[in-house]
């Protein structure tokens, strides 16, 4: 296997792995939380749970769409 | 639409542009029968025929028997149009029907579904699904069969899809059914082969081909039928023009109403829940979020089963088969995540302007706190009670309705929310129409990934890899029929309720297939026996699990329920396949090749069946 795909993949993974541990955080350690996210002004927590989370999720996957599009530009291996 | 035929593709916009229109016409030509005096039942027929009858010429304008089509749609759906069909692939029954009842009911709890289900397509773009469209398979067995060599592999991951698929698609019918017979007035197992018909018109000539284009024509309807009830309430409520922005200062006022009710402290006495049976009375606030441990871990394994059943059930991964590059498919799964929140972000809302038309004595649709009498004589409460759906107890025998003496069945928070809010009956039957479309789309889909995985990878894999494609093209559907009289008769017998069903069918597939298609990319050193260890281990432990629990007595271990029972499965099957792997010889240098061209976009796709 050439270099020029190692790298491509080193990439690829790691940007995975960030990919990863946003959405870990927007899945499980927020909503760890729960009643913590309320205050008597604005009901957090369902916030977060109805329309919070699902919105960063769309960012998050069109964001790692366009970083991998990126990468596979930059070694060249992106469709022609 | 015939003499857009040639091309078709390249013509998207403009034929579902005017689709739209038509639609939006015909809603408001209902509207106009209404004013002039037609009767509601001919007004939810007509609904029911009008939809059914578009999603079955679609289907019968896909026709097909070229195998590329039939399997995977030619391999050329745009990223938006791909999205809105998975949008519809994925958004069931559970979540048009059930999904804003659930929170009604159970409050913040309910909606971990809402997290787990949005957030499984995170993994689903990063882990899996641009790895199997470079890939190239016609099925999800496909990959694992030619990923870890050899017919027992695959005969594995043919037995978990049909497992966890055909759990899901009994619910679908089921949903078809309900909905059917409500609008039409027919007993439900009228309705379930009704809509088992209309099922089986969209897929069977064109296969994914008719379903893309099927599905697409259903996610308009059943998006347009979800969010005018809502909007509607949100205005007639004074609450503001957008009910997403609105519902935060909504819920405020429920809280204040539940506090003031005793939602939570007031409950059902125990004879009043006996003369209510399955029915519920609402117990828990809208936004009691979780503060034990035991909540915060229930919270978290819910969303975590949800999500990772999310990115292993079949159905959904082969939607990502038909885009026309890796490219398009990543993004694809954004587009699909943006059409879902049309519809998830909605359903809170829902589920909280429903509460104040209900809980707010300033309101005049309101029910708690009004003499019995009065409430049963309301035309909406009448109906509902006849169907079994809705049951007032007066449990303290004061004459008047308190909050524990009204018990509803999930499901009519949608079903039910326009002739609760007073909304034309028009509307009843554009929400029928909708509830209809998320039901059969989601059992287009899995109908479909059940008989492609047996007829390709079960027939014409191990069985007779000599077959011709049209033979191929025939087994397919006379499986598709077979399989769908099978879940329309297995629904008719109503084993489960809707939600039941669907959650273990994720358990299932994320039991037995998330880590032998994960590590199948992303672990260059997974083996053979290590998948196959991962596949049987994992989805037998899940199953033991659930078997155990649900119907054997045992007390679930750390919370962990029917619904969850994936946080069974899941670690056996991670744990056996890394181990039965490291032990077993590596992967021959022909397959570690083919995991090194599946992870770049360029060069041709790795195989072709």
């Amino acid at each position: 296997m050439s270099t020029k795909k190692e790298q491509h993949w080193a990439k690829t993974r790691s940007l995975t792995f960030t990919v990863l541990a946003v959405w870990a955080v927007i899945s499980f350690v927020i909503h760890w939380a729960g009643e913590g996210l309320n205050s008597p002004s604005f009901p957090g927590a369902y916030f977060m749970a109805g329309m919070g989370s699902q919105i960063a999720f769309a960012i998050l996957v069109f964001w790692f769409a366009s970083r991998q599009n990126k990468i596979d530009e930059e070694f060249g291996l992106e469709e022609k | 639409m015939i003499r857009l035929e040639g091309g078709f593709v390249a013509n998207l916009g403009k034929v579902y542009g005017l689709y739209t229109l038509g639609f939006l016409g015909f809603v408001i030509l209902m509207g106009i029968l209404e004013a002039a005096g037609v009767e509601n039942t001919i007004i939810g027929w007509m609904f029911v025929a009008f939809t059914v009858l578009i999603y079955a010429l679609i289907g019968v304008l896909s026709r097909t028997m070229e195998s590329d089509q039939y399997y995977v749609a030619g391999r050329e759906v745009p990223a938006v149009y791909n999205g809105m069909a998975t949008a519809a692939d994925w958004m069931s029954g559970a979540s048009f029907i059930a999904m804003a009842g659930g929170i009604y009911l159970k409050g913040y709890p309910y909606m971990a579904f809402l997290v787990g289900w949005t957030g499984g397509y995170v993994l689903v773009a990063s882990l899996i699904a641009p790895y199997l469209r470079k890939f190239g398979a016609y099925t999800v067995p496909d990959f694992i069969g030619t990923r870890y060599g050899g017919n027992l592999a695959r005969f594995c991951a043919v037995l978990i899809l049909v497992v966890a698929s055909f759990t899901y698609v009994t619910a679908q019918i089921n949903g078809t059914g309900t909905v059917a017979a409500r609008a039409l007035q027919i007993p439900f197992e009228v309705g379930v082969w009704i809509g088992l018909a209309g099922i089986l018109f969209c897929s069977m000539l064109g296969g994914m081909r008719a379903v893309t284009w099927t599905q697409v024509a259903q996610y308009i309807v059943l998006i347009v039928a979800y969010l005018i009830p809502v909007f509607w309430m949100s205005n007639t409520l004074g609450y503001g023009l957008i009910p997403h922005f609105a519902q935060f200062e909504a819920v405020g006022r429920v809280q204040e109403l539940e506090a003031l009710l005793g939602v939570g402290t007031l409950l059902p006495t125990a004879e009043a829940q006996a003369e209510a049976g399955k029915l519920a009375a609402l117990t828990v606030g809208i936004n009691d979020a979780s503060e034990s441990f035991m909540e915060k871990w229930k919270f978290f394994t819910l969303v975590l089963c949800m999500m990772a059943g999310t990115a292993s059930l079949p159905h959904v991964l082969m939607r990502y088969f038909t885009t026309d590059s890796v490219r398009n498919a990543r993004k694809s799964v954004g587009w699909s995540l943006l059409f879902i929140c049309g519809l998830y972000l909605t359903a809170p809302a829902l589920a909280t302007f429903t509460k104040l038309s209900l809980l707010d004595p300033n309101v005049a649709t309101s029910i708690i706190g009004k003499s019995v009498s009065e409430v049963t004589n309301l035309e909406w409460i009448q109906q509902w009670s006849n169907v079994g759906f809705l049951k007032v107890v007066d449990g303290n025998g004061d004459g008047i309705v308190q909050i524990n003496e009204f018990f509803m069945r999930g499901d009519i928070v949608v079903l039910a929310t326009p002739e609760m809010a007073g909304l034309p009956y028009v509307i009843s039957g554009l929400v029928a129409a909708g509830g209809l479309a998320a039901a059969m789309s989601t059992a287009d889909g899995l109908l479909l990934a059940i008989a492609n995985a047996l007829s390709h990878d079960l027939y014409y894999k191990i069985i007779d890899p000599k077959a011709d494609t049209k033979t191929r093209l025939i087994v397919a559907r006379i499986l598709l029929i077979l399989i769908g009289a099978a879940g329309a008769f297995v629904a008719s017998l109503k084993l489960t309720s809707i939600l039941g069903a669907v959650a273990w069918a994720f358990c299932f597939a994320n039991s037995g297939l998330f880590f032998p298609l994960v590590l199948g990319v992303w672990w260059k050193r997974a083996n053979r026996a290590g998948a196959i260890a991962g596949m049987v281990g994992g989805f037998g432990a899940g199953a033991w699990y659930l078997y155990m629990v649900q119907f054997a007595g045992m007390t679930p271990w750390i919370g962990i329920d029917g619904l969850r029972f994936g946080m069974i499965g899941m670690p056996v099957s991670l744990i056996l396949m890394i181990v039965v792997s490291l032990m077993t010889e590596a992967p021959d240098a022909e397959t570690q090749k083919m995991v090194d061209e599946i992870r770049i976009p360029s060069g041709k796709v790795v195989t072709n069946a």
